[in-house]
């Protein structure tokens, strides 16, 4: 039997029979608008491509071909293994990596500082972190945008203050990538962490230093496990979106910084224009999103019992 | 007993939740200040002026962009509505329906929007569209909008619903209010902060959202961020930066609405806890 939050019955025979006429809605709007276009899109994936846009009804691999292999200009060379698409995903696995890393070292202790406040405290901090959440991403993207660009406040001040002579070179580069899907995702870090560190039960700390357990070793070898599901779930909700991010790739990092998304964007919406191979790259990137997150049921299932 | 140090205390922590909160705001804030500089380059500081907000209401191409807000605010209400009601509805059926065969493979598919990244939905949304020959525009971005906002506003409600007991519907049914009248005048007023903050969430959702809508928006139809994105493409102008601060401050807004009515639904939950106790 279901039991809610507070230990009492939640379900009920008003509303249970009739369940199924309740969850239809949310079922054929989801299914007919998403599941559906994911499969069809798996489908397009393997038809041959139009230029200008759109496909032919012709089944073929070539879309993941073009993704692999390189076969020249007029596609009768032998193959070579093509590193320009698979370089892209690599870069975005580094860069969702990286960014994950950084809001993991700022995330975490931010959290554990807003958790041991008292509750009023916790709540303003709580406010403060939540309102750059709620502001819209590309606003906040823009913004970064604006600071770190070569004329802009952030060298204007590093260069006022002496600590450079010339304008740091940041916009359009790998760096600049970085830091805009660190300033975007940090919160999503952050919240998560401060759930696990709600619940986290401060008198095994005081008896791990009862003990005569060094402090940082209560941090590493007791706190940290105990609130580790905590922790994977804020990894999980920066490294996802920032491997398919689109925003920061593309206003922070020009043309030479592609990543997935920029790479499938430009698949539809730009200039590249071939739809079949947008397809298999957005293909591939569900299947890497999917193996994270099956992979993190699994260890959440197995967690529990 | 010996007590060497606090646990809940480690050096540099309140060093680096500053810095969380610096990095965090700093670049809002340099953009909110700048959108007042009366300077038309936007690197030299030219005094005080709320010239780029009259440029916004009054100027150029301040057309474009009332038309783009006001696409937005259709879109966003009606598909956070529509989200909305959806989700209440499925919210009942799971968490009132006890276990049922389909129950997980249900919230899998409740919470798919939010799984699949957003890149993917838009791709996917977007040939779909052009296969069923569905012409892209105001309602594709409304339909894209009510799939995406639907777990969105799951979530708070669903949370909300967990903690209210199924005693009170059937007390409602035994004194022979039909389902209806259950939900309308049972269910439903205990649930309302759940409902209000499933829908702001969704609101603000949809009104961000770019990727999705830049996909399947046709030509000619702007919503505010594709209106900004396109404007930024050719560089940041002063009024982009005026515009961007009325969008945060109106986030603000938002935010500070769904706290208030956040902490009512605790101050009742904690009023009805007492009064349960009374009565035992």
């Amino acid at each position: 039997m279901a039991t809610g939050v507070g230990g009492g019955r939640t379900i009920s025979s008003t509303f249970s029979p009739v369940k199924i006429w309740l969850l239809l809605p949310s079922w054929l709007i989801i299914g007919f608008f998403l599941a559906l276009p994911v499969l069809l899109m798996l489908v397009y994936s393997f038809l041959t491509k139009e230029f200008r846009g759109g496909v032919i009804w012709e089944p073929t691999l070539a879309a993941y071909d073009q993704f692999l292999f390189d076969r020249g200009l007029f596609g009768d060379d032998p193959p070579k293994i093509e590193w320009k698409y698979i370089s892209i995903f690599i870069r975005s696995i580094l860069q969702a990596t990286g960014a994950t890393i950084l809001c993991l070292l700022i995330g975490f202790p931010t959290a554990f500082f807003i958790a041991t406040r008292v509750d009023n405290n916790k709540i303003i901090w709580l406010l403060l972190l939540t309102v750059p959440y709620w502001v819209n991403l590309l606003i906040r993207t823009v913004s970064m945008k604006f600071l770190i660009r070569d004329s802009g406040p952030l060298n204007e001040i590093l260069i006022t203050l002496g600590l450079i002579d010339a304008p740091l070179k940041l916009i359009n580069t790998n760096l600049a990538v970085q830091l805009g899907l660190f300033y975007s995702y940090l919160p999503f870090m952050v919240l998560p962490i401060y759930a696990a560190l709600e619940r986290y039960n401060f008198t095994f700390s005081e008896a791990a230093s009862d003990l005569y357990a060094p402090k940082w070793t209560i941090l590493f070898k007791i706190l940290i496990p105990i609130v580790k599901p905590g922790i994977i779930a804020g990894c999980i909700l920066v490294f996802v979106p920032s491997l398919g991010a689109f925003l920061a790739p593309d206003l922070l990092g020009g043309a030479k910084t592609f990543m997935i998304g920029s790479l499938i964007e430009d698949q539809f919406k730009g200039n590249a224009g071939n739809w079949p191979f947008g397809a298999a790259a957005s293909m591939i990137l569900l299947s890497m999103v999917m193996i994270v997150l099956i992979y993190y049921a699994r260890a959440q299932s197995k967690e529990q019992t | 007993m010996r007590k060497a140090f606090n646990v809940k205390h480690y050096n540099g922590f309140f060093f680096i939740a500053c810095l969380c909160l610096f990095i965090l705001y700093s670049p809002l804030l340099i953009v909110m200040i700048y959108s007042f500089n009366d300077s038309l380059s936007i690197t030299k500081w030219g005094g005080v002026s709320l010239r780029w907000y009259y440029e916004v209401f009054y100027g150029l191409e301040s057309e474009k962009f009332k038309l783009a807000a006001w696409n937005s605010l259709i879109i966003a209400l009606m598909a956070a509505t529509i989200a909305t009601i959806v989700a209440t509805a499925a919210s009942i059926g799971m968490i009132r329906g006890g276990q049922f065969r389909g129950k997980s493979a249900s919230f899998a598919l409740i919470s798919l929007p939010i799984m699949v990244p957003e890149i993917v939905t838009a791709v996917a949304t977007l040939i779909f569209f052009s296969a069923i020959s569905f012409k892209l525009g105001i309602l594709s971005i409304l339909v894209a909008h009510i799939v995406f906002c639907i777990p969105f506003a799951y979530l708070p409600i669903s949370a909300r619903l967990q903690g209210i007991e199924a005693s009170y519907e059937e007390a409602a049914q035994d004194l022979y209010a039909n389902r209806w009248k259950t939900f309308k005048h049972v269910l439903m007023p205990i649930m309302g902060p759940g409902i209000i903050s499933g829908f702001l969430l969704g609101f603000i959702i949809s009104l961000d959202d770019f990727i999705i809508t830049n996909f399947v928006k046709g030509a000619g139809v702007e919503t505010l961020p594709t209106a900004i994105f396109g404007a930024v493409k050719q560089g940041i102008k002063p009024n982009i930066m005026a515009l961007s601060t009325l969008l945060l401050l109106f986030s603000i807004f938002l935010v500070t609405i769904s706290y208030v009515i956040g902490k009512k639904g605790e101050d009742l939950k904690t009023k009805n806890n007492k009064g349960d106790k009374y009565e035992v």
